[in-house]
């Protein structure tokens, strides 16, 4: 079956765990342990209502604090399609959590409080999923209840909205505008009669329609993860590549090329379990074997011979950052671009984001949750692929090689 | 037409397509081999730590599977399942470590609860980090699903341990795209979740359409059992705590989470094969863990046995 992963992004009380709770309990996908849980919870702390938040919040200082801290992935089902939902942060201080949420995702749904309108919070969660580059947004104008369902108000914070995305990098991004009220179930799944102006599709219908894919990248990327030699009397001299096909097909007779090294071979075999198969799309896991026994490694990326890339060891990215130590200048981090890991050094910081995203400046050093440009020199070849044209190949992130923490997020130019 | 067959491969397809979870959990299974050097899977013999067999099969074939299985035994598990274990691991010729709860309540480690709810569910926490630190096991793979339970509904992928298999939970490593960071200092570890991103249709589906084998509990059948807290208990064996006025009664039911028979309840249910088990996973109005008596100790019951080294 299909699945559609969905990150969720707004400010704290504009209604993110109430819409999914929402969501949950109208495609009656809550079952009725955790729902007699939640209302019994709900009346204890003193609530006139369901407090959906109690079904995603489920760290202990989450619920204390009344607000999400890290990404909660949520699972639901229609007769169409499985969906993940990553319940993101709206927090700044967590600002890198809701990055891990929307990596993932190919839609995100953005939330406007229709009584507060566009803010600051909202420029970031777009700007981070224009920077992440996902395709499908929408914006649900949430409390459409407390502003009399007024249509002015939606048609005016479409157009605040409409002003952050003409900033936009990534111009394929398609936004969509629904106005509901979370609480009341109005456009969530149920189209709402309050709002007879609104022609739109409920969320999920929306959401049922779609389907992104990656497909539209330029050429196969196979980033080899381990090599299979199994050993055997039986299979003594099978020698398979194991990894995933990214952003294109690879067919058995297909050229290729084997980076950094350079060397070309033909596939011989595509693989999965049993079965043997002519074709693998893109995105699937399974083991190539190729035809000449040249040297392939953990870290090395089969690409068609016909549309290799370049190699570099300097570029530019953007990086969001994400440690408590900041990023300085001639620093050396561990860069992983698919399963390559190799050290690295800070050489530039050009500039870093305002925090309200409103424009650039000089900096020395970038801290957490901030965003900027810099230079890195590596110390092995890269392939030169930008972000835009391949994601998989096109980013990479930052490991701090005391604490071994993930640091931060590089995009490729 | 087809020439290229060969000895080792059984079958020929014409396109390999995407089936996202599995090749996901495919994805995760060989960067754990490539990123750590003693990876173990811990094995149940319920359906999750099954499919992740299978998963593991899959992801190496056609290797062996390249590590060992690690049961933490609480001596309380349904014989069906033991005798489940024995035969997989002998079919796929695969190694079975197992360590037992009983021999870390013998050597005074933990404490045996007691009373009406006294479950060795808790106490495998010390006998798992036990035999992780004996074997110097650095990634312990298992079958913990984000759908289970709020708190495991937030944990990474990869998900670092202390030195004392301790998670802290309000500073996780971010995980994005793809990238799995299995960079940790010597002492630490690191536990990995195959299949978080399942649900529990979906592993249902999953052992269906590849018709997995599975303990026969997992099927409907008669057993004696009686009704406590609103709950199905076995009466079979002795290992669970019956008062003398629970009256025990011949029912036919099943097991839909197999874990110790202390803490885990039965449904009513003549579901009697796969398609039937899916079909009533399907239209449940439970989740599966309102079978688990330990979860509902607390609200953060989870949460807090994760602090401390549980899986």
């Amino acid at each position: 079956m299909e699945v559609l992963k969905i990150a969720t992004a707004g400010s704290v009380d504009d209604g993110k765990s109430t819409l999914i709770g929402r969501l949950l309990y109208d495609t009656k996908s809550l079952t009725t342990d955790k729902l007699e849980a939640i209302e019994e919870k709900s009346k204890a702390n003193g609530f006139d209502y369901i407090d959906f938040s109690l079904a995603t919040d489920g760290l202990v200082a989450e619920r204390e604090q009344g607000i999400t801290i890290d990404v909660a992935h949520i699972y639901f089902s229609t007769a169409k399609k499985s969906y993940i939902i990553a319940d993101t942060p709206g927090h700044v201080e967590y600002t890198r959590n809701m990055v891990t949420g929307a990596s993932t995702s190919q839609a995100a749904i953005i939330l406007v409080d229709a009584r507060k309108g566009v803010v600051e919070q909202t420029y970031r969660h777009f700007f981070i999923n224009d920077l992440l580059r996902v395709k499908e947004i929408v914006v649900a104008v949430n409390k459409m209840d407390l502003v009399d369902y007024s249509e002015e108000i939606f048609s005016t914070i479409i157009g605040e909205f409409k002003k952050i995305a003409a900033k936009q990098s990534f111009k394929a991004q398609k936004i969509t505008f629904i106005p509901i009220s979370a609480l009341n179930g109005a456009n969530v799944v149920k189209k709402s009669e309050e709002m007879p102006w609104f022609k739109g599709l409920s969320i999920l219908d929306h959401l049922e329609a779609l389907t992104p894919s990656d497909k539209e990248m330029k050429g196969a990327r196979f980033s080899v993860q381990t090599i299979i030699r199994p050993k055997q009397d039986e299979y003594h001299d099978f020698r398979g590549y194991a990894g995933k096909t990214m952003g294109g097909d690879l067919k058995v007779g297909d050229q290729v090329m084997v980076l950094p090294s350079g060397n070309c071979s033909k596939i011989k075999e595509i693989q999965f379990y049993k079965t043997s198969y002519k074709i693998v799309t893109a995105g699937t896991s399974c083991t190539i074997t190729l035809e000449d026994d040249i040297n392939v490694s953990r870290g090395d990326v089969l690409v068609l011979a016909d549309h290799a890339p370049e190699l570099t060891k300097q570029l530019t990215a953007s990086v969001c950052w994400m440690d408590t130590l900041p990023l300085k200048v001639g620093a050396n981090y561990k860069v992983q671009q698919g399963t390559s890991q190799i050290l690295a050094k800070v050489r530039h910081i050009h500039s870093r984001l305002h925090t309200d995203f409103s424009g650039e400046e000089a900096c020395q050093e970038l801290t957490l949750n901030e965003v900027g440009k810099i230079d890195v020199q590596l110390s092995k070849p890269f392939l030169k692929d930008s972000f835009a044209s391949h994601k998989s190949t096109g980013s990479f992130i930052l490991i701090d090689p005391q604490s071994n923490a993930t640091a931060g997020i590089g995009f490729i130019e | 037409m087809q020439s290229t067959v060969k000895r080792d491969i059984h079958s020929v397809g014409e396109s390999l397509a995407i089936n996202p979870l599995e090749s996901e959990a495919v994805y995760i299974f060989r960067e754990v081999i490539a990123q750590f050097e003693r990876p173990v899977l811990l094995f149940s013999g319920g359906k999750d730590s099954i499919t992740l067999v299978r998963l593991a099969q899959k992801a190496f074939f056609p290797s062996k599977i390249p590590f060992p299985l690690l049961h933490i035994d609480t001596g309380h598990n349904f014989p069906e399942t033991i005798a489940f274990r024995d035969q997989l691991v002998e079919d796929l010729g695969l190694t079975l470590i197992v360590r037992n709860v009983q021999d870390s309540i013998d050597a005074g480690k933990v404490i045996e609860e007691t009373g009406k709810y006294a479950s060795r569910n808790r106490l495998q926490t010390i006998t798992l980090l036990d035999a992780l630190d004996e074997f110097k096991f650095d990634a312990a793979i298992g079958g913990a699903r984000r759908d289970e339970e709020k708190a495991r509904a937030k944990e990474r992928i990869f998900s670092v341990r202390d030195d004392f298999g301790q998670w802290d939970e309000k500073n996780q490593r971010p995980e994005l795209f793809d990238f799995l960071n299995g960079n940790i200092d010597h002492g630490q570890n690191v536990r990995v979740f195959p299949i978080s991103n399942w649900t529990e249709l979906d592993v249902w589906s999953y052992i269906h359409q590849e018709n997995i084998k599975i303990p026969s509990i997992y099927f409907a059948h008669k057993r004696p059992t009686f009704f406590r807290d609103g709950m199905l208990w076995s009466a079979q064996d002795d290992v669970v705590y019956r008062a003398k006025d629970e009256e025990v009664v011949e029912r036919t039911v099943r097991f839909r989470t197999v874990g110790d028979m202390s803490c885990t309840a039965a449904i009513l249910s003549d579901a009697d094969t796969l398609e039937k088990v899916v079909g009533e996973i399907r239209s449940s109005t439970i989740s599966e863990r309102g079978a688990r008596i330990d979860d509902k100790r607390s609200e953060a019951a989870m949460e807090k046995r994760k602090q401390q080294g549980y899986f």
